[in-house]
């Protein structure tokens, strides 16, 4: 048994390192930090840095522009982005339907699409759940029907993250309904220019606007947009969902948070001491310290199975819920910590001596409420245990 | 031993109820909660119209309530409406003029609005840890310090403030207009703001107020308590409704008995916050007044936490819109306990008082 990284692994992280020191813009470092927006221009910006590094498509093959990096070597360069405070991948294109395109792709659709991906011309969003099929993914409504050489398609998706920046979407649409439920689904590629298609922005709870839904009335798309045969959509979106899975842990964030978290406590002063050393909070900070050290492990012997087997398995869905409650675990601490400070909407007037809490916490009641959403995204936590609970009892 | 409400207070409930359903509804209050002044000055007017203020203070006092229970009658209304209007702080304001013996009518009657500037950056809940200091010229008062999210600062008539000097707290009362004031929203709706004050002029109402600065702390955590029972009994009403209409899988989603156990754990641990909280009331001007307050406040954080995590995860994405009400009752439920002494603050008042009985 050997717990540490190999020589190689750890010159890797060692060159991960430096990198970002040396090429991560202070500006966009300093928003993410601070739990501040990032424009679109940000996350193309930070893209382009990493594509003109090829360490842009982490999950893709060399022959395709990326990485070839082993699982272990992804995790590595996860948790050095989220220490140097880098944007995170916007993952619709790099880590969803690029390895889609990569499996299922015939080789006109990976030779028109990946480089546009990579190069930032095309920028994709998700078309999965819609307001009738959310953890019973499978019960998806939206009409793909074949007319010629295209696809008609009626019906309406939601929760499409950041679907307001995006050229294309993803989606998956019923094109038979017979069957199974399942058996009856295609994977399709839409010009988000095309005829018929309206996108509305929906607020969030903490009032940012990160999602949306995509209405689609008779739009015409080429058959030629189908990914894999007719009515394999629901194994492509398997897939996918396993894709989107890994480092779902979220461990780097987690740590970054943890230490933010440290450093906040220190600073703020309660019963005339630093919070830090309040019994009461102080038990909550290790307790959620513990959980962590022990999931990073998790993590590792995870990463590690899943590098020996090729593929990672259903055991993703343990990482999503433990590493999904410890990450919403510091965030609550994060906001108690600020006390009364929590409260006011993050706003212009109360910088500099105005200030109530430490500047880059004013955001972390937001936070908090946003954060709720990595429980119920991605397959909720709920359906990650109707998974385990196959694996387990049968 | 009698549970029911009293017929005075069942007429409280029904006409603040009625006036809250039919005049202060969900869209109205996500309008007017988040934006300045972030309350409504129209509906406050119709609310003091009502008399409902009265209910802050006794008889003697000019008022016809003031006692635990009228305050959680009014304030679990409050609750359920997830109500933005500054009632809290002329609660806190009414029991401090009632210890300066001073004339209540202005506050009840809605016609003056007072602002109560207790808590400090350092010193949020804590009275002991007051920095804010009194200096006194001729017999004028002059006030120096800066006072923290002080709740419906935006809508104030009038400030009463906190000080220290001679190592004594007083209470102050000061014009608005005298003090640097900074207003903002808050992320559960309705206003708070920063009071900055150099050598503002002040007048004392009352010397050495520790006691009664704490027993309006205790009054302000009852109604917050009794607030959150109100907006939890709504919160779960939806989910509850949300849970047997949502059809996955080709049933109510409430059919799953995954989701069924955690529902009813909720509804557990709601009729404990409620038994906590009219236990308080029923001690308060009792020498258990304050500890079970504190209970009462820590329960009501735990519980509130619960019931908010819970029914947006059980009720999923939709939960976690602005557009779906559950998401706003979550938030205040949450913020509720970064009022006047979160779940670790109160519990560590009970744990200082937990000899055995003799």
């Amino acid at each position: 048994m050997d717990l540490t990284y190999s020589p190689e692994e750890q010159a890797f992280e060692a060159e991960v390192r430096g990198f970002l020191r040396d090429h991560l813009p202070e500006d966009l470092s300093t928003k993410v930090r601070t739990h501040r927006e990032l424009t679109k221009d940000d996350m193309d910006r930070w893209h382009a840095i990493l594509n003109a590094k090829g360490w842009l498509a982490a999950t893709w093959p060399i022959d395709h522009g990326g990485t070839g990096w082993s699982p272990v070597e992804q995790h590595i360069f996860e948790e050095e982005c989220c220490r140097a405070h880098a944007p995170r991948i916007v993952p619709f294109g790099l880590k969803m339907l690029g390895p889609v395109l990569l499996k299922f792709g015939g080789k006109a659709q990976q030779e028109e699409y990946l480089p546009r991906i990579l190069d930032g011309t095309d920028w994709w969003c998700q078309g999965y759940s819609e307001p009738g099929a959310g953890s019973d993914l499978a019960s998806l409504k939206t009409r793909a029907v074949r007319d010629g050489d295209d696809y008609v398609i009626n019906g309406q998706k939601t929760w499409t993250t950041l679907g307001q920046h995006a050229n294309r979407i993803f989606c998956l649409v019923r094109t038979s309904t017979e069957g199974k439920p399942q058996e009856g689904i295609s994977f399709i590629l839409v010009d988000l220019d095309t005829p018929g298609i309206e996108m509305r922005p929906i607020r969030l709870i903490e009032g940012g606007h990160e999602v949306n839904e995509v209405f689609f009335t008779d739009v015409r798309v080429p058959a030629s947009n189908l990914v894999g045969e007719e009515n394999m959509g629901w194994t492509i979106a398997k897939y996918l969902l396993l894709h989107e899975r890994t480092n779902i842990a979220g461990v780097g964030y987690s740590l970054q948070a943890l230490e933010e978290l440290k450093s906040l406590a220190t600073q703020i002063k309660r019963g005339g001491k630093p919070l830090i050393e309040n019994p009461l909070f102080a038990a909550k900070l290790a307790e959620v310290e513990i959980d962590l050290e022990a999931m990073k492990l998790t993590n590792l012997r995870m990463l590690s199975e899943a590098q020996k087997k090729g593929a990672p398995g259903p055991e993703t869905s343990m990482l999503k819920i433990k590493g999904t409650v410890i990450r919403q675990a510091i965030n609550d601490l994060a906001r108690r910590a600020l006390g009364p400070g929590a409260a006011p909407f993050p706003s212009e007037a109360l910088e500099g001596n105005a200030a109530l809490v430490p500047e880059d916490h004013a955001a972390n009641a937001a936070s908090y409420f946003n954060n709720r959403k990595i429980s119920i995204y991605g397959g909720s936590n709920e359906i990650q245990k109707n998974i385990l609970t196959k694996g387990m009892l049968g | 031993m009698d549970f029911e409400i009293s017929e005075d207070r069942r007429m409280l409930a029904d006409s603040l109820g009625r006036f809250l359903t039919d005049q202060y509804g969900i869209e109205h209050r996500n309008v007017v909660a988040y934006e300045a002044p972030f309350h409504d000055p129209v509906k406050w007017a119709d609310l003091a119209e009502l008399g409902v203020l009265y209910a802050l203070a006794p008889e003697d006092h000019g008022g016809f309530g003031g006692s635990g229970f009228d305050v959680v009658t009014m304030f679990e209304q409050l609750g359920r409406a997830l109500c933005p209007e500054p009632v809290l702080p002329q609660l806190l304001a009414a029991r401090l003029l009632i210890a300066a013996g001073a004339d209540l009518e202005p506050l009840l009657s809605g016609a003056t609005r007072y602002a109560v500037a207790l808590g400090e950056i350092d010193a949020p809940y804590a009275l002991d840890q007051i920095t804010t200091e009194a200096k006194e010229k001729g017999g004028d008062w002059q006030i120096s310090g800066r006072k923290s999210v002080v709740y419906g600062l935006g809508a104030a008539d009038a400030l009463l403030v906190a000080a220290r000097h001679n190592d004594r707290l007083g209470l102050f009362q000061l014009d608005p207009s005298d003090a640097d004031v900074t207003t903002y929203g808050m992320i559960d709706g309705g206003g708070a703001g920063e009071v900055f004050l150099d050598n503002a002029p002040a007048a004392l109402l009352f010397d050495e107020a520790d006691a009664a600065l704490q027993d309006a702390l205790d009054w302000g955590a009852l109604a917050l308590s009794a607030e959150a029972v109100g907006a939890m009994d709504a919160a779960n009403a939806m989910l509850i409704d949300y849970l047997k209409t949502r059809k996955q899988f080709g049933r109510p989603i409430g059919t799953f008995q995954a989701l069924q156990h955690r529902t009813v754990e909720l509804g557990i641990e709601i009729e404990q916050a409620r038994s906590i909280t009219t236990l308080a009331a029923s001690r308060m001007g009792t020498d258990q007044q304050s500890r079970t307050v504190s209970m009462a406040k820590n329960l009501i954080g735990r519980a509130a936490k619960l019931v908010a995590e819970e029914s947006i995860q059980m009720q999923g994405g939709i939960a976690m819109t602005w557009e779906y009400p559950a998401s706003h009752y979550a938030k205040r439920l949450i913020m509720i306990d970064h009022q006047l002494g979160d779940t670790e603050f109160h519990l560590e008042r009970v744990m200082a008082d937990l000899q055995p009985t003799p």
